[in-house]
C-alpha cells in the first residue's frame, strides 16, 4: 500500500480517517515499508471492520496484518456490548486460541548438544503430529465437556503437568465463560483422538538456544540467561476449533441478515453480543480456547517426559503459554472510566503490560512475555507488553512473520529434502512428517520476522527482550 | 486437456476448483480437488462408502456445506476419499464419498485442511462448463 494514502501519526502508526460508514478509524502500525509491502486488502478489511456496530477507539492491525478471512490476520478489535457491540467469527478465525508456549529446560547449548538428536528423535517419534495423527488419550463425550470447561486446569488434573504450570498461561490456564452445550457432537466427535496432537502445516516443536537478550531486567524475571535452551510449541485447538469455526461461519452469518448488521464481507460473520446468537458463539468459541489450552497442556507433559528421559538434569518449567485467535472479556481503562470489553485478536497476541492481575507474580512487573514465532530457520523473539500497548492497542501485539508466498509456490521453488540439508547445514536440525509440507513452510517463503518484531518494538506494542534461535525442529 | 479440478493460489491458503458438465459433476470434482491439497488422491483405494446429505439456501452455501460434512467425517474416521457422487434437488444435496482409511505414508499426506470458506465462493458456469470453487483454510 501506499504510504502517502494514510494519515501519518508516527513512524510507526499509519491512520485510515474516519469516514463513510466507519464509526472509528483504522490504525496500523508498522514501518514505513511494512506499510508499502502490504497487501491491499488490509486497508479494505480494517475499513470494514471500523463500521461494526459498537467499535471502541479504531479497528486496528499489527506490523505483521495480511489479508485473511474477514478481519485481516493481525487484525484487533474491541467492542463493547452495552453499545450493540457485536462478536464476530472472521475475527477470531478456525484455529481458535492458536498459540505458542515457550518452556525452559534448566540446560545450556553446550549440556544439550551431546543428546539433540536422541532428544529430537523422541519427539518425533513421541509427539503425535501431521495429518491425521492420533493422540494417546481417547475422551469420551462425558471427559470432552470436563476438558472444554477446564482447559490446562483439566489437563493438570487428569496428571498432564504440574500444577506450577498453570500460573505461566494466560487466564491461568482455563477461561471462563465455556459452555459446552454450545459445541456442536460433530466438533467433539473430532476431538476424542486428537488431544495432545500437534497438527500441521506451520504447527512445530522446536528447540530454541537463547542467543541474544535485549532487556537484562525482564530477561532476569523470566529465568533467561544467553546460551540457554528452551522448547516452544506452536499449536492450536485442533479439530474441535476447526469444526466449532465451520459451525458458526454459517451461524453468524445468518445472524447478521437476521439483525441487519452493515456487514461488507459474510465472513465477517457476526451476531450482537448480547443476543442468543452471539452468546453461544462466545460460549463456544471460549470451549475452544480452553481446548488449545489442554492440548498444548498435554503436549508440555510429553515434553517433560522426554527430556527427563534424555537428559537426567533435564527439568521443564514454563515461560508462557500466549493464544492468537481469541475473543476475550478484558477490562480496559478509557478516557478514565473502565469499560468490559469483547477484545477479538485474530492473528495477534494478548500483551498485556505491567501491573496486570492476571500475570504470574514475577512478571507482573515487567508486563506479559509476547512470544514471537519465527520459521524453521529463523529465529523467534520474546518481547514483553508495555503500558503504552494497554492504552494504544488494548494490550495486543504482532504474532509472527506471516507468509510472504504461497504455498504452491513455495512448493515449485524447493524441494522439502533440500530445504532440510541447508536447514542443516545452518545447524538447524529438521524431521517432518511431510517434504512437501516441509517445503511449503520453507523459512523464505515467509515474511522476515526481524522487520515486525522491530515494528512492534518502536511502535510501543511490546519491548524486546531476547532473540532464540532454533537448534532444531520437529514439524507437523 | 480439459482438466476436471485444479488448485489455485491464495495467500497463506489455497483455492480449490472443481469442473463439469452439470452442477453436480463441478461439486464432485471440487471434492477431489479438496482431498488432492491434502494427499495424493491418485493413490486412494475406494474400499469404503459413506453417504453424506445437507442443505443450504442456496448453491454456493450448499458447496461449503458438502465440503466441510467430507472434512468433518474425514477427521472424524480417519479416512480419504477420491472418488464422489453427488445429487442435487434444490437445496438439498446427497451425497456418496468411496475411499480408504488415512495411510499416511502411502498417501503421501502433507497438510490438514481447517475448513472451507466463503473466500472466492462460486457456482457458476464458465465457458460452458459448471465450475464450483472456494479458498480453503490450511
Amino acid at each position: 500500500m501506499d504510504p502517502k494514502t494514510f494519515h501519518k501519526i508516527s513512524d510507526y502508526l499509519w491512520e485510515i480517517p474516519q469516514r463513510g460508514e466507519m464509526r472509528v478509524p483504522g490504525r496500523i502500525f508498522a514501518s514505513e515499508k511494512l506499510i508499502q509491502d502490504m497487501d491491499e486488502k488490509v486497508r479494505e478489511q480494517v475499513t470494514n471492520v471500523a463500521m461494526l456496530p459498537g467499535i471502541q477507539i479504531a479497528s486496528m492491525a499489527m506490523p505483521d496484518a495480511h489479508w485473511g478471512y474477514g478481519f485481516p490476520i493481525g487484525g484487533v478489535a474491541a467492542f463493547d456490548p452495552d453499545e450493540g457491540g457485536i462478536i464476530s467469527m472472521g475475527g477470531v478465525g478456525f484455529d481458535i486460541s492458536c498459540g505458542v508456549r515457550t518452556m525452559k529446560t534448566g540446560m545450556t547449548r553446550e549440556e544439550i548438544m551431546p543428546g539433540l538428536q536422541t532428544l529430537v528423535d523422541q519427539f518425533f517419534s513421541r509427539v503425535p503430529a501431521g495429518v491425521g495423527s492420533e493422540g494417546l488419550i481417547k475422551l469420551t463425550s462425558g471427559q470432552i465437556d470436563e476438558m472444554l470447561v477446564g482447559g490446562a486446569v483439566w489437563a493438570v488434573q487428569k496428571g498432564y503437568g504440574e500444577k506450577d504450570d498453570l500460573e505461566y498461561i494466560e487466564e491461568h490456564g482455563r477461561i471462563a465463560g465455556a459452555e459446552p452445550e454450545h459445541v456442536s457432537a460433530m466438533a467433539k466427535k473430532r476431538q476424542y483422538r486428537e488431544m495432545g496432537t500437534l497438527g500441521s502445516g506451520n504447527h512445530y516443536l522446536e528447540v530454541q538456544v537463547v542467543a541474544d537478550i535485549y532487556d537484562e531486567q525482564a530477561a532476569q524475571a523470566m529465568g533467561l540467561r544467553k546460551n540457554d535452551v528452551v522448547i516452544s510449541i506452536h499449536c492450536g485447538s485442533r479439530g474441535l476449533g476447526h469444526q466449532i469455526g465451520t459451525d458458526y461461519l454459517k451461524d453468524l452469518a445468518f445472524a447478521a441478515t437476521r439483525f441487519k448488521l452493515p456487514i461488507k464481507d459474510r465472513e465477517l460473520a457476526s451476531a450482537p453480543i448480547n443476543s442468543p446468537e452471539g452468546q453461544r458463539y462466545f460460549g463456544a468459541m471460549s470451549a475452544g480456547i480452553n481446548c488449545a489450552l489442554a492440548n498444548r497442556q498435554i503436549i508440555t507433559h510429553l515434553v517433560r517426559e522426554i527430556v527427563a528421559d534424555v537428559f537426567p538434569k533435564g527439568r521443564i518449567k514454563m515461560l508462557y503459554d500466549i493464544s492468537h485467535n481469541t475473543c476475550k472479556v478484558e477490562t480496559h481503562g478509557m478516557g478514565g472510566k473502565k469499560k468490559r470489553l469483547f477484545v477479538h485478536r485474530k492473528g495477534a497476541t494478548r500483551a498485556f503490560g505491567p501491573g496486570q492481575i492476571d500475570l504470574p507474580q514475577e512478571y507482573r512487573h515487567i508486563g506479559q512475555p509476547v512470544l514471537i514465532g519465527g520459521t524453521m530457520g529463523t529465529s523467534s523473539y520474546i518481547l514483553v507488553g508495555t503500558e503504552e500497548g494497554m492504552t494504544q492497542a488494548f494490550g495486543s501485539a504482532c504474532h509472527g512473520a506471516g507468509r510472504a508466498m504461497s504455498r504452491t509456490q513455495a512448493k515449485r521453488k524447493w524441494h522439502g529434502r533440500d530445504v532440510v540439508r541447508s536447514l542443516e547445514a545452518q545447524g538447524v536440525m529438521v524431521r517432518g512428517h511431510s517434504y512437501s509440507g516441509i517445503a511449503e513452510e520453507a523459512p523464505e517463503s515467509y515474511k522476515d520476522v526481524v522487520e515486525v518484531v522491530e515494528a512492534s518494538h518502536h511502535a510501543g506494542l511490546a519491548r524486546k527482550v531476547a532473540r532464540v534461535k532454533p537448534i532444531a525442529c520437529v514439524k507437523g | 486437456m480439459r482438466v476436471p479440478y485444479e488448485t489455485f493460489e491464495h495467500g497463506a491458503d489455497i483455492g480449490i476448483r472443481g469442473f463439469g458438465d452439470s452442477m453436480e459433476e463441478a461439486f464432485e470434482n471440487a471434492a477431489v480437488a479438496l482431498y488432492s491439497v491434502m494427499v495424493n488422491v491418485e493413490v486412494i483405494g475406494s474400499r469404503e462408502m459413506r453417504r453424506i446429505a445437507v442443505t443450504a439456501p442456496d448453491n454456493e452455501l450448499l458447496l461449503v456445506e458438502w465440503l466441510n460434512a467430507l472434512l468433518g467425517l474425514s477427521d472424524v474416521e480417519r479416512l480419504v476419499f477420491s472418488t464422489f457422487a453427488v445429487k442435487i434437488e434444490g437445496t438439498s444435496l446427497t451425497g456418496t464419498a468411496w475411499g480408504e482409511p488415512l495411510d499416511r505414508e502411502r498417501h503421501e499426506a502433507h497438510v490438514e485442511v481447517k475448513g472451507a470458506t466463503y473466500h472466492m465462493l462460486s457456482v457458476t458456469v464458465y465457458d460452458g462448463r459448471h465450475v464450483a470453487q472456494c479458498v480453503v483454510d490450511v
